[in-house]
């Protein structure tokens, strides 16, 4: 505003004179050169300045060195093992050599196809399931039986004239990813309800909540993995049975849940009791109080801490070793027996990080993704 | 201030809030103590009291957001007993506005509003939505609707809190110290709105220290202590005769500070 509001008229002894507002100026822009910028973070004092030396050596050598065995020295292509033993470098053939058995387990060989189209409908899913525009009943529900037909048709086979295949002889990434996402879907709603229940007034929910959290976290997940396979079916009635597939998952997600209750507690203990009492005086019921208001406020809280226990699942998935299920790392150790290519077995566990990672990375992307979306327009 | 409230009766003289001989206790302490008061259909009362000494507490009372441990609590001729559904069927027909506003943050203005109607009273969407609208208009903030409750000033955070409970089309308000979490120069636009409501003949409870208000749109005002109901009068005698010593050491306090 730049006027100035003169006084008029008849008015004018009255009118007070009103200097205009002052105009904002534009902030000082800061030029910072390469030089001064080095001095001011790495620099900065002689503490910091060794160091920043000490460190950057040590990079050096370190990243110097692995360039020269991972890249410069490395045999990238060949099906003979002699070869890579000559070679001063990794033998990244070993996985081009081997990786069908590493990816895919004990599953039959000649039907690896169908876990190829498996995993593409699956990762399809996903990525779609995780896309803002999907997030409608009528998309998500027909998507996820058609998915789930799919996949179940390919995995186990049986129909359409696909051989049978046991859910024991799954194998591989699909067996990760089956286990990845059977825990996380069975497991995160149990987690809410179990967090709801630790904080309930009924005093039987409440107690049932926090011993099942309690005596979850105080063993091992091996543990539970060795009850759901080896003891559980002794207590089932005779003729009973349950496919071990099942047993493993629910034991991984009740697992989970009684992890990630107490992620979700945090958040619903960050909530101020204002907003229960608004909602309360609104009229709203306990449990559309607690899915309009309070979840969607308490989960956004605690979305880093959810997110990183979705993480720590999917690599807790590398557990059914001890069950006997080949998943993505139990396979390749056994795969990596073959004593020809036995010696290579660093570069082949470096390939199923590179796979638990771009897995890993990309879920932890796209929750910083979500955290944005939420703090759109939004102050608080 | 040129209106008067011995000028307005209450419409009917029907009693639409009935509390008897209520008590409560935290613990030890003793909130409220026999607690007596029946409130007609379009009073207005305006509740004050030095600070503990359980105004709050007693208006909380009415729509359960404290539960009484002993006496009776009769709203709209539905009795407060431990049964939800009477519960909620009293909290849907009572609107409460409180001292920090809590506003949904996470839901925008307009969501805020449409909220309870589409989710309490089975409200279609686009009928909710109107009528948000229409009480947006009311407090005079329609062009927020589409914001989120951080990006206002407090004042017309309030205005929207007043506005949600009106979108439940209440036969009761409830104001627990309504301007008191406001900057001095929000709180007129704030109390501006309740005055132009209390005209439309709502029936109010409130608790606050603007005593320029109480004048203003009281047709009751209520002097609490220590738990207790001290002193219920018309303004006109509550300021200008108050019988009790109490009354009077707290009206002196606050009135010419």
């Amino acid at each position: 505003m730049t006027e100035i509001i003169a006084p008029t008229g008849d008015t004018a002894a009255l009118a007070p004179v009103r200097k205009a507002a002052r105009e904002s100026e534009p902030p000082p822009t800061e030029k910072i050169g390469a030089l001064r910028w080095l001095r001011r973070n790495l620099f900065n004092s002689p503490l910091n300045s060794a160091l920043t030396i000490v460190a950057f050596v040590l990079v050096a050598y370190w990243g110097v060195s692995f360039v020269e065995w991972g890249i410069l020295d490395a045999v990238w292509y060949t099906t003979d093992h002699n070869v890579c033993r000559q070679a001063a470098g990794a033998c990244w053939a070993v996985i081009a050599e081997k990786h069908r058995p590493m990816l895919f387990g004990v599953y039959p060989y000649d039907e690896h196809w169908r876990l190829i189209v498996a995993l593409v409908v699956y990762l399809a899913t996903v990525t779609l399931t995780l896309t803002p525009y999907c997030w409608k009943r009528s998309i998500l529900i027909p998507l996820w039986i058609a998915a789930l037909a799919v996949m179940g048709t390919m995995l186990w086979g049986g129909v359409f004239g696909l051989t049978y295949v046991d859910s024991g002889q799954w194998g591989g990434l699909p067996l990760t990813m089956v286990l990845f996402t059977g825990t996380v879907v069975v497991g995160f709603p149990i987690s809410i309800l179990l967090a709801l229940g630790r904080r309930s007034r009924l005093p039987a929910v409440k107690a049932i909540s926090v011993t099942l959290i309690e005596s979850m976290r105080g063993v091992p997940l091996i543990t539970i993995l060795f009850f759901a396979v080896n003891v559980f079916p002794l207590f089932l009635p005779e003729g009973m049975e349950i496919d071990k597939m099942l047993r493993v998952v629910v034991g991984m997600a009740i697992f989970f849940a009684c992890y990630q209750a107490e992620v979700i507690r945090g958040g619903l203990q960050a909530i101020p009791r204002g907003q229960y009492e608004a909602a309360e005086a609104l009229g709203l019921g306990y449990w559309r109080m607690t899915y309009k208001i309070v979840l969607p406020q308490a989960l956004r809280i605690c979305l880093p801490g959810i997110v990183n226990h979705i993480i720590a699942a999917l690599k807790n998935t590398s557990f059914v070793l001890i069950i006997g299920l080949f998943d993505i790392l139990t396979a390749t150790t056994a795969v990596m027996q073959d004593p020809l290519w036995r010696r290579f077995f660093v570069e082949a566990y470096l390939f199923v990080a590179a796979v638990y990672f771009i897995f890993c990375f990309a879920l932890s992307k796209y929750s910083q993704q979500v955290e944005r979306w939420l703090n759109e327009g939004r102050r608080f | 201030m040129t209106r008067q409230s011995a000028a307005r009766k209450p419409e009917t003289t029907e009693a639409v809030i009935r509390l008897s001989d209520v008590n409560k206790w935290y613990g030890e302490f003793q909130a409220l103590k026999d607690i007596n008061l029946t409130i007609k259909r379009g009073e207005r009362v305006v509740v004050c009291g030095p600070s503990g000494s359980g105004k709050s507490t007693m208006i909380r009372c009415i729509n359960r957001l404290e539960e009484h441990q002993r006496g009776t609590i009769v709203v709209d001729g539905i009795e407060l007993t431990d049964n939800l559904k009477n519960i909620e069927a009293i909290r849907s027909e009572v609107g409460m506005v409180f001292q920090s506003f809590n506003l949904f943050p996470h839901l925008r203005v307009i969501d805020n509003l449409t909220l309870a109607p589409m989710w309490v009273r089975k409200m279609p969407k686009k009928e909710a939505e109107t009528l948000a609208m229409e009480y947006l208009e009311r407090v005079r903030i329609p062009e927020q609707a589409y914001k989120f409750p951080g990006q206002l000033s407090g004042g017309q955070q309030q205005r929207v809190a007043i506005a949600r409970a009106l979108c439940m089309q209440p036969k009761i308000m409830l104001f627990d110290e309504p301007t008191s979490a406001l900057d001095p120069e929000m709180i007129k636009e704030v109390l501006d709105v309740m005055i132009e409501l209390a005209e439309s003949g709502m029936t109010m409870i409130v608790v606050t220290h603007e005593m320029g208000f109480a004048k203003t749109v009281a047709d009751t005002m209520v002097f609490m202590d220590a738990g207790e109901i001290v002193e219920v009068a018309p303004p006109s005698i509550f300021f200008e005769a108050p019988k009790s010593d109490r009354t009077k050491l707290f009206l002196s306090q606050i009135l010419t500070h």
